[in-house]
């Protein structure tokens, strides 16, 4: 009854053939009648006192409606944007967070940093424009590196953050582990092995394939806003903008995020540019629209990732893990993004434990501004960083003590009879078989044929390095009473109403919002699967604010468990009304009906009712217990969630490296992921590879990088290194399943779990390959010069 | 990008005509470099001379003397062409191995010698095959042409018609390309001719340039191991986030022996 695409099949993506015929609908594609378009004046310098801006001469360019600035937007009253979690310091000082206007007032603090928007009738005028206005910049100094910018007598950003410190936090998850510091102490101390590593996690570009835009459309006559944007939570945004920047009433803001061409965090966030069209839209009366050019996008999109660990690992006699401490500077650039206090500390310590019982954690985390473009989730989001330390050190550790990587960890692993296992870092994981992931990945890389893999490489003077890497990660954000209490200053439930129309066809309006992950598909898979309706008969609404009644948005690998559970629910609610109705009609108890294949059945009879008849029943009561239920059939369900879901995983990859050039060539990567149950396997590979494929641009090629004083030198694509598909293997992946008890699918998220654990798998399979040579360590990139360096520095003694 | 005025030439003469015309006019062959340049705001020219639709720029032909292709053949001509990879495989090896299917399908090889971006890889074959590059007013060998970064001989006004490559006995290019950009991080075209071996480089230096140490070396012995132990100094080359200047010293020495090795194949 679900057309043979319910939940398991591989249903060709829905989207596609709007997508592959060009007729997706993207913000720049939507133009409306006396649109005119915005252009920003940014700051060349990643630090100065804004001494005045000088507009005369823009303001006389043919076309030029306004220049506006922070002095307008101060008047205005329009509000700085706003942190949405909160951290507090060892010392029980909430964080520093500066305001932050979205056109700047008395400092510009990173290269990019919006001073002032022209408005005009053409792209190009405002541009012309914008290059005419003259901004006197007093030069300070800066700073863009957060160990440099940590020093005495460094530039000072912020006047409230003294040593440019943002906060200084320690996770001491209190209930679980109050002496957790003490105890890692003391076994750190009492270690038969101690295994320490210093590890950079490398700062990323996101580069989602649409760069973002935003149009502003005030409608003076209703008093009603309606923005078009780029958005993987149109909720959130109007939340943002209703409360804390524009402050109009709900009511009045539609916030529609149409088609988006990718995220990867880097869309969640209420941003300068978005606001400040939607304030000039009001001001001036007319649509405004703003699209980033690509070299926007690179200094405007909040940045990945910039962390400095020192981690030290204590092992027992028998290569048991018995202490673990974590010491972070995390780089949160010049000012505290929309979540940027939040992924390097509560998206991050709570997941140090990884899948080994190691009794003693202890981590600190110090958060760092600098004169850089703000740092702020992206794909895994504090989980990468986590996991590409812990499968490091767990590797080195091997190393040290001449052990096969993969013993080591089977050693250490949580059991499957340990679940839900608490962490001592506070997560009680849902469900695993390590060792049973384990024991796949080796199977579908061939781990016994490596010694013979290795001696053909070396025959074409190659060196061939295997690596292995175990991740597990937190998706489904999240409960939000737990949230609330680390810092969320919003709850993280999801929403789903199912509407069905009279003849039994289906409408879904969910909170959550696709931008490459094919919800209008896997959502349509759950309706037809649980109401045995055809897949065809379903339609996934999303990503507009007036149609759907709420919802927190796409990231951190939520969707399907959390709005595919609230799908669930809704579903549930329509099943239980319909069995009322057929029970009616059908002249049984309703406790007799059950509901399958699309058909309500009075239970050990043939007498039943089809599901798009009690539909038709709903909307047209003529036979109906119109005493005891209303007609209609229309449910809406909040789902918040009880806890995390925890995937994990294992994967293994196979390198050669030309030790001539540096090169490293991934030969071979395999993926045994436990994703819960799968929706649509199909779906789920694609994540895996686009999660692999952005994990082997962070090992090998990707690097924003700035100079010094915070001029960024990776700013476009003749420098910044995105993988191309020639850089990328033919993956093998498989999946075991172990459900998650924690929502009603028993799934647990597929979206990021690539970008999380290939990283460390690629650096290992590097290192076992270079150890040879007398290469110990390499960061990340591992690009070919840095390979070469460390081959060079480890031949000369160095 | 600004505004400025698009001007489809019928001719060379008429291209020639209307860049003397005096403003700031600049030919616009396949547009790789130029338009993503205009972009970003990088060039203002007031006019763009469009050579795109003159039928004498066009096309490849062997005689005795070589290979001669017109200026405005692209580089997906130039690698698709099977009679010019039977006479001179080397040529199609770099063709092919220029940016991506869209860049080859638009670029053009006058384009490529004309910018002479200290990266390109035509540069190199050209200097390295010892080419002369046709103008329509001289002839220009290779050795005089690329004079330094984005410079050559070309003179205002002069628009490049064709490019002459000699046959060789036998030669090859190894390009390493730069990880973000596919452009040669440096690349290397060996070839072997009856009068002497020729070597140049390009992605290494400041601009193609010929690597004199190493022509010596393989005319006494055309094999990789010729090579081996001859020094390059960094002292002159390139030194930026993706490659060090000692590294790329050790680039040149190793795409230099790989060259060699593709002759042979």
């Amino acid at each position: 009854m679900s057309g043979g695409m319910g939940i398991g099949a591989s249903a060709p993506r829905s989207e596609d053939r709007r997508f592959i015929t060009g007729r997706g609908r993207y913000v720049d594609d939507i133009n409306l009648r006396s649109q005119q378009y915005a252009w920003f004046v940014r700051s060349p310098h990643p630090h100065a006192e804004l001494r005045g801006i000088d507009a005369g001469q823009a303001l006389g360019m043919p076309g030029v409606t306004a220049v506006l600035t922070g002095a307008d937007l101060e008047a205005d009253g329009i509000g700085p944007l706003p942190v949405a979690w909160g951290i507090t310091s060892v010392d029980g000082s909430p964080a520093v967070e500066p305001e932050f206007p979205a056109l700047a007032t008395g400092r510009v603090r990173y290269v990019g940093n919006p001073v002032a928007v022209v408005i005009a009738e053409t792209r190009a005028a405002a541009r012309d424009a914008a290059e005419a206005v003259n901004v006197h910049y007093e030069e300070l100094d800066s700073v863009s590196n957060a160990v440099a910018a940590m020093e005495e007598g460094a530039p000072r950003i912020h006047e409230a953050a003294e040593g440019n410190l943002c906060f200084n936090w320690e996770w001491l998850p209190s209930v679980m582990a109050p002496d957790a510091k003490a105890n890692t102490e003391k076994a750190l101390k009492e270690a038969a092995h101690l295994v320490s590593l210093e590890l950079v996690n490398n700062r990323l570009v996101p580069n989602a394939m649409e760069p973002r835009a935003s149009l502003a459309d005030f409608n003076s006559a209703t008093g009603q806003l309606t923005l078009y944007t780029t958005s993987q939570n149109p909720h959130v945004n109007r939340l943002l903008l209703c409360t804390a920047t524009l402050r109009m009433p709900e009511h009045k803001v539609r916030v529609v995020a149409p088609d988006v061409g990718g995220g990867f965090g880097s869309k969640i966030y209420h941003y300068a540019e978005e606001l400040a069209v939607c304030w000039a839209s009001r001001r001036l009366g007319v649509p405004v629209k703003w699209t980033a050019e690509r070299s926007e996008s690179f200094l405007g999109d909040a940045q990945g990732r910039d962390h400095l660990t020192r981690v030290e690992l204590a092992l027992d006699a028998e290569a048991r893990f018995t202490a673990l401490r974590v010491d972070t500077i995390a780089n949160l650039g010049s000012y505290v993004s929309t979540f940027g206090a939040a992924i390097p500390t509560v998206f991050y310590a709570p997941m140090l434990a990884g899948v080994y019982k190691t009794p003693n954690i202890y981590v600190t985390v110090k958060g760092v501004f600098t004169n850089t473009t703000p740092t702020d989730a992206y794909r895994g989001a504090g989980r990468p960083e986590a996991c590409y330390l812990i499968e490091r050190i767990v590797d080195e550790a091997a190393a040290q003590l001449g052990m096969d990587p993969a013993e080591i960890r089977r050693r250490n692993f949580i059991q499957p009879d340990e679940f839900p296992y608490q962490s001592p870092v506070g997560q009680l994981y849902d469900s695993g078989e390590f060792e049973g992931c384990l024991d796949l990945a080796m199977e579908i890389n061939g781990y016994a044929g490596f010694d013979e893999r290795r001696k053909q490489s070396e025959a074409r003077g190659r060196l061939r390095g295997r690596g292995m890497s175990f991740y597990i990660e937190a998706c489904g954000a999240a409960p939000s009473q737990a949230a609330g209490q680390l810092g969320a200053r919003a709850g993280l439930y999801e929403v789903a109403t199912v509407r069905v129309h009279p003849t039994g066809v289906v409408q879904v309006m969910t909170g959550t919002h696709s931008h490459g992950q094919s919800h209008e598909t896997t959502f349509a898979q759950i309706v037809a699967d649980r109401l045995g309706v055809d897949f065809s008969n379903v339609e996934i609404v999303h990503g507009d604010t007036g149609e759907v009644p709420f919802g927190m948005g796409t990231y951190a690998s939520r969707s399907l468990a959390v709005g595919g559970s609230a799908l669930v629910k809704a579903l549930d609610k329509v099943v239980d009304k319909g069995r009322k109705i057929a029970a009616h009609l059908l002249e049984a108890a309703a406790g007799d009906i059950e509901f399958g294949d699309g058909q309500f059945r009075v239970a050990g009879t043939d007498r039943q009712v089809a599901f798009g008849d009690v539909a038709l029943a709903a909307y047209v009561p003529h036979n109906y217990p119109l005493q005891e239920l209303e007609p209609g059939l229309e449910e809406t369900s909040f789902f918040d969630p009880e806890n995390f879901t925890f995937p994990s995983g294992c994967y293994i990859c196979e390198v050669e490296v030309d030790p001539e050039t540096g090169v490293v060539e991934i030969r071979d990567f395999a993926a045994a992921d436990d994703f819960g149950n799968i929706i649509n396997p199909m779906v789920v590979e694609g994540q895996v590879h686009g999660g692999l494929a952005q994990g082997i641009g962070q090992a090998l090629m990707e690097h924003c990088r700035y100079t010094p004083e915070g001029q960024l030198l990776t700013g476009s694509y003749m420098d910044y290194c995105m993988p191309r598909a020639d850089d990328l293997p033919s993956f093998k992946v498989a999946t075991r399943c172990t459900p998650t008890s924690f929502n009603p699918l028993g799934v647990k998220g597929c979206g990021e779990a690539g970008a999380i654990g290939a990283p460390p798998a690629i650096i290992n399979a590097v290192l076992d390959a270079l150890r040879p040579l007398g290469v110990r360590h390499i960061d990340m990139p591992a690009t070919p010069n840095a390979v070469w360096w460390a081959i060079e520095a480890a031949r000369s003694g160095e | 990008m600004r505004e400025f005025n698009y001007y489809r030439a019928g001719s060379v003469r008429d291209a020639a005509k209307r860049l003397a015309a005096g403003g700031n006019a600049m030919l616009l062959a396949g547009g790789m470099t130029l338009l993503p340049a205009l972009k970003m705001r990088f060039n203002q020219p007031s006019e763009l001379i469009d050579l795109a639709g003159i039928n004498e720029l066009k096309g490849i032909k062997l005689s005795r003397k070589g290979a001669h292709i017109g200026a405005a053949t692209t580089h997906v001509e130039v690698a698709g062409n099977v009679e010019l990879r039977a006479a001179v495989p080397v040529l199609s090896q770099v063709a092919e191995s220029i940016g991506d299917p869209q860049v080859r399908n638009r670029g053009t090889l006058g384009g490529s010698v004309a910018n002479n971006d200290p990266a390109a890889d035509y540069p190199a074959a050209a200097l390295g095959l010892g080419a002369t590059i046709i103008t329509n007013k001289r002839k220009i060998s290779a050795d005089n042409f690329f004079v330094g970064m984005f410079e050559t001989a070309l003179n205002a006004g002069e628009v490049v018609t064709e490019v002459l490559f000699p046959l060789p006995q036998r030669a090859g290019y190894a390009k390493f390309p730069n990880p973000a950009t596919r452009y040669a991080l440096v690349g290397v075209c060996v070839a072997q001719f009856k009068s002497g071996v020729r070597v140049a480089v390009t992605g290494a230096g400041s601009s193609v340039h010929r690597l004199e140490d190493f022509e010596e070396a393989l005319e006494r012995d055309f094999s990789p191991g010729a090579l081996e132990g001859i020094p390059v100094s960094a002292a002159n080359l390139n030194d930026d986030m993706h490659a060090s200047a000692e590294y790329r010293a050790q680039l040149v020495g190793v795409m230099a022996r790989r060259a060699v090795a593709m002759a042979l194949d």
